[in-house]
This record gives C-alpha cells, sequence and structure tokens, in this order.
C-alpha cells in the first residue's frame, strides 16, 4: 500500500520520510527501550536511531537501519529531534497490540524539519489515523565512548540463558555486580537483598557461551533499578554481547531478529555504581 | 497464632548424598530458622526448576551464618543463593498419635475432592463420625451466627472410601480448613495417602503422611467442647442432623426434610467456649488428671482475634502467661513476646 507523496503547501520537502509496511518492527524496538517518557530520534541515510536516557547514568539506543524501511529517505546529512517515546508508541500500536498472523499496521512517517511535529499515517484493513506528535529541542545526550579498542572483557552469551535470571533478579537488592574473569567464576551475576546474595555462574564452556574473551578479572556493580529495563530487550533477543572497559563502564549490545528475519540492534550502556562497599562473596 | 505445627522429616535416603555435621562432642544438635519467604524464593517457578535445573545443593555454613542453595542447571550455568539463618532452639511439638481414640485412613485423592466442596475462604471444618462406620464433613458456623441465614454444607463419606477406620463413633472435632488444605495438596501431589488422628474436642488432630524416605506431621489444635462430656458434644447452633442410613437414596427425601427442620429451628445454645474475653477457659476437671500426665494441653482455637492456646501462652488481661491447668505442648523458639 501506498500514500501519494504528500508535498506541503508551502513546498518545503520532508526532511524524513520513511514507510514501514509493519509498524510493529518498529514498535517492538522502540517497546526494549521506554523506561523514561521521552526520547531522542537521530535519524541518517543509515537508518533511524532512537535514544533514551536515565539519571545520567544509563543510555538505551534502539538502531532500525533503512534497509528494514520500504522507504528511507533523509534530506539533510542528519534529522534530530525530542519526542514523548509514550505517545509515539502509543500512536503506533493505535489499532491494538495483538499480533495476529496476517494483519499489521502500515506507517508512513513524517518529518518537515526543526520545530514542526512528527506526523504518523497508520493503516489497518482501509482504516486510516493520522498523528501529528509534537516534537522538542533536541538534549545533549551522554557520550559513552565505549569503542572495541577500550574494551577489556567481552562475552557473547544466547540470550535463552539469560532470559529467566533478569526475570528473576532479586529486586531487593541495590546493586547487580558483574563478574568477569579469564579464571573462575568466568561470568557472574550477583545480588545482595533481603534475603541474602544470589550469585548465577555461567562457565566458559557453556554450550550458551558463544564468545569469551575476558583478559582481566573485574567485578562492577551497577545499579539494578537502572538495568532492569534492560530485560525486555533481552526478551526480544537472540544473543546479548557483555562489553566492561577498564573504567567498568557497561555495554550491553542485544541483537535482535524481527518477524521478517531481519536484524536490528538495541544495546544499553551504563555507568558503574559509585558507592562501593565490600562486595561480598 | 500458635495453634498449628507442621513438620517434615526428610530421611537421608530421600536425598542423593547426605553428610551430616560430625557434632563435637558436648555441644547440642545444629538447629536453625530462615525466613520461609526467602527460601521459597529460590524454588519460586516450579515449571522452570523442572525444565532447567538438574540438581540442588542445600549446605550449612554456620561461621558464615549461612544456608547456602545451590541449583545445578542446564547448560553448566550455577545458581548460588546465601541465605541467612537464625540459631534456634528446637521447635517441637509433643504428641501421641497412639493416645488418640479415633484414626483414620484415606487415600489424599478421597479428601481432597471432599474438601472441595466447601468454599476456599471456609475457616474451620468439622469433621464427625457417624453410624455404620460413616464419616462426615461439615463447615463449622459461629455460634453468632443466625442459623436461619446460614449455609450449612454436610457430606458423608462411606467407611469404605477409607483405607482404615477406627474411630469411637459419636465423636466430633473442629479444626482449621486452611492449613489442612496445604497438606491436602501435598499429600495429592506426592500420591501419599494420609492418616487422621484425632481424639476428644479440644485435644489437637494429627495429620500424617508416611513414605520410607519422608515422614510429615501436621498437628491443629481443635476447638473444645467445655460443658461436660457427657453431652453428645455439639459444635456449632444448629443440632446434629441424623446421619443418613445406608439406604441413602430411598432416605433423602426424609433426610433433606430433617434438615430443613432444623435450621427453621434454633438449636441448643453453642457449648463452644464463649471466645469473647480474653480469659483463660475453666479447666475441665475430667481432662485435669490426664493432663498433668502427658503434658497436653487442649488446645482450643479461640475466637478468630486471638488463637494461642496450643503452644500455651494464652492471652490474659495482665498479658502472655500460662494460665494454671495448662502446660506448653511447644516452647515458641522466638520467647514470649
Amino acid at each position: 500500500m501506498s500514500f501519494p507523496a504528500q508535498p506541503p503547501a508551502s513546498g518545503e520537502p520532508y526532511v524524513l520520510t520513511a514507510s514501514l509496511d509493519n509498524a510493529r518492527h518498529l514498535s517492538s524496538l522502540l517497546r526494549a527501550v521506554h523506561f523514561q517518557d521521552h526520547a531522542t530520534c537521530f535519524a541518517t541515510a543509515s537508518g533511524l536511531r532512537v535514544t533514551v536516557e536515565d539519571a545520567k547514568c544509563i543510555q538505551a539506543n534502539a538502531f532500525i537501519q533503512a534497509e528494514i524501511f520500504q522507504e528511507f529517505a533523509v534530506q539533510e546529512e542528519s534529522v534530530i529531534f525530542r519526542i514523548n517515546l509514550s505517545v509515539l508508541l502509543d500512536c503506533l500500536t493505535i489499532f491494538g497490540t495483538s499480533s495476529l498472523p496476517g494483519t499489521s499496521t502500515a506507517l508512513r512517517m513524517c518529518y518537515r524539519g526543526y520545530g514542526y511535529p512528527l506526523m504518523l499515517f497508520l493503516e489497518e484493513g482501509g482504516v486510516v489515523t493520522v498523528c501529528k506528535i509534537n516534537t522538542q529541542e533536541p538534549e545533549e545526550l551522554l557520550d559513552f565512548d565505549f569503542c572495541s579498542t577500550k574494551v577489556v572483557n567481552k562475552i557473547i552469551l544466547q540470550s535463552e540463558g539469560l532470559r529467566e535470571a533478569f526475570a528473576e533478579l532479586d529486586m531487593t537488592s541495590e546493586v547487580l555486580q558483574i563478574t568477569m574473569s579469564p579464571d573462575k567464576p568466568y561470568f557472574r551475576l550477583s545480588t545482595f537483598g533481603n534475603a541474602g546474595s544470589a550469585h548465577l555462574d555461567y562457565p566458559r564452556d557453556s554450550d550458551l557461551m558463544e564468545a569469551f574473551h575476558c583478559n582481566q578479572t573485574q567485578t562492577n556493580r551497577y545499579k539494578i533499578s537502572l538495568l532492569k529495563p534492560s530485560t525486555k530487550a533481552l526478551a526480544l533477543s537472540c544473543k546479548v554481547s557483555i562489553r566492561t572497559d577498564a573504567e567498568g563502564f557497561l555495554s550491553l549490545q542485544y541483537m535482535i531478529r524481527n518477524e521478517d528475519g531481519q536484524i536490528c540492534f538495541v544495546e544499553y550502556y551504563c555507568c558503574p555504581d559509585e558507592n562501593i562497599t565490600e562486595a561480598e562473596l | 497464632s500458635r495453634s498449628a505445627f507442621a513438620s517434615f522429616l526428610f530421611a537421608p535416603l530421600f536425598f542423593q548424598l547426605y553428610e551430616p555435621r560430625v557434632p563435637t562432642p558436648g555441644t547440642e544438635r545444629f538447629r536453625c530458622k530462615v525466613h520461609m519467604k526467602s527460601f521459597l524464593g529460590v524454588f519460586r517457578s516450579l515449571p522452570s526448576l523442572e525444565k532447567s535445573v538438574g540438581k540442588c545443593l542445600i549446605l550449612l555454613k554456620p561461621r558464615a551464618s549461612r544456608l547456602v542453595l545451590q541449583l545445578h542447571c542446564k547448560y553448566g550455568v550455577t545458581k548460588t543463593h546465601n541465605l541467612a539463618f537464625q540459631e534456634c532452639e528446637e521447635l517441637q511439638a509433643v504428641f501421641d498419635t497412639q493416645r488418640c481414640s479415633s484414626h483414620l485412613c484415606a487415600p489424599a485423592r478421597v479428601l481432597a475432592e471432599a474438601v472441595v466442596h466447601f468454599p476456599l475462604t471456609l475457616a474451620e471444618v468439622t469433621l464427625g463420625t457417624g453410624p455404620g462406620g460413616k464419616i462426615s464433613l461439615r463447615n463449622y458456623v459461629e455460634d453468632e451466627a443466625e442459623p436461619s441465614k446460614t449455609m450449612v454444607t454436610e457430606l458423608w463419606l462411606a467407611e469404605d472410601e477409607f483405607q482404615s477406620v477406627a474411630v469411637s463413633p459419636g465423636s466430633r472435632i473442629t479444626f482449621c480448613l486452611k492449613e489442612f488444605r496445604g497438606l491436602l495438596t501435598f499429600a495429592e501431589a506426592s500420591n501419599l495417602p494420609l492418616t487422621i488422628h484425632f481424639d476428644e474436642p479440644g485435644r489437637p488432630v494429627v495429620f500424617t503422611l508416611d513414605d520410607t524416605v519422608l515422614e510429615v506431621h501436621l498437628v491443629l489444635a481443635t476447638l473444645s467442647n467445655l460443658e461436660s462430656d457427657s453431652q453428645p458434644p455439639l459444635t456449632n447452633g444448629v443440632s446434629h442432623l441424623p446421619a443418613p442410613s445406608d439406604d441413602f437414596p430411598d432416605d433423602l427425601e426424609s433426610y433433606m426434610v430433617a434438615l430443613e427442620t432444623s435450621t427453621s429451628e434454633g438449636g441448643p445454645p453453642s457449648p463452644t467456649f464463649p471466645l469473647r474475653t480474653p480469659q483463660p477457659p475453666p479447666s475441665d476437671p475430667e481432662e485435669e488428671d490426664e493432663e498433668d500426665e502427658e503434658g497436653a494441653v487442649p488446645g482450643t482455637p479461640p475466637h478468630k482475634k486471638f488463637r494461642s492456646l496450643f503452644f500455651g501462652s494464652v492471652l490474659t488481661p495482665g498479658g502472655p502467661g500460662l494460665a494454671p491447668t495448662q502446660e506448653v505442648l511447644a516452647e515458641d523458639s522466638d520467647g514470649e513476646c
């Protein structure tokens, strides 16, 4: 299905136009980073990146590359705006969230540029909904400066092995402690809650371990309330890469396969918790 | 509320490996307790346990004050939980099933199918023995409730539904159904027959499950009947209905008539403990001698607001303390509160 191209009355072209046959390819990824109301959208010729931050400690990015869209055109070098993510998700799922096979909501997104609202045209079963969402001044985003040369430890795990662990994390613990080491316990997730401490150990030779590159023993703690939202991304993903740098900054990268088998990525960056008391082993 | 006691005793053979700590001579056996919620939290999701956990290691680390539960899961993953524990005195209720005058044994399924007829919110149920070896179950109605406005459910089980019946006829006990349901669920799941040992009203009822490697006891206080024992024990304001005869289907109509008429009259006033004021119950002279002999306490679950007689410490106006005629069945390991 296609919408006629809409040249605005003033003659200015849209700086961003994108079409998706199945809006779920976008909405499910956005849900994986939806832990705050507001997000920053960043569009380039390569695709769309949606960023959410909290407490100046955690940042999540959802990447939907241009190839996922049926149409994706960006007129400027980059287009950036801040938007209410809760409202955006409500609009994208306006026809409901149940995913019946064979039915999907088609989406066309248009943005005229700075100061203009984001226009969404959604269609399902012949019914069309038009949404206009106000955009805001983009705020400065954190730069974790996480590049592969600074990585000290890296593992890639099949998500299946971590899903349950994250869903059952002891939320009475303030922190999630991550230990990565070339020696035992190799990869350990620990919590210190009301009931006592709990440790989840993954050996380096586990079938779940796709890659194990740990050079140094590192133990870092992160605020569990900040990391818990990443469980959504984990639930959607098939693989996750866990990396830390020398300062203990954490990078979680989730490989997500959508309904059509296309691959997208979501990543979470987190600062280590500064209030460190002696780790209970 | 100290009106119930449960114990699960696992024999060494229940485990794949059992290594008891060799106690240093002169010291007592080590006992500790952990928060139930914390312990159950480790085994939170039964389906996922079945799917992914191979074995569980339980270790006591007395010096670190930790009970370690280690789950060995699929893919080589290990989940270790270090639970804090408290050392405590041994908590053991004193009871002797041999002393009970009545014993019943039935497959758990029979009893589960019987209690399904009672609402989940029902607090107490009365178990009674009738002529012909029939066993009745009926919901307990508070004496304050108006007989004409209360629904009474009563069902009778024939002797042949039980594996063994050795009861004194005309006996009746009332106990907490909610606590019994818990045990029943476990008994059904493990397919074990349940034995019920009971005596006079007021004496605790003991439920046991026996297996080669597991011994389970649930001891519940029962409502005491404080009028003289010579009266037929009644546990609520509705008069006792005649047990259906063996030609039950033929007698159904007359039985139903009896049911209707009895609920429309008021019954005799309930002989149960008045339960409104925190007074120690008057001692039953007949029981007193026996009590001193074996230290049994007539366990009376008092008014819903306070139930504490089973383990001693009746709530008197002056505060917790033992009523003169009662001995403590089992000391509260937490101490007097």
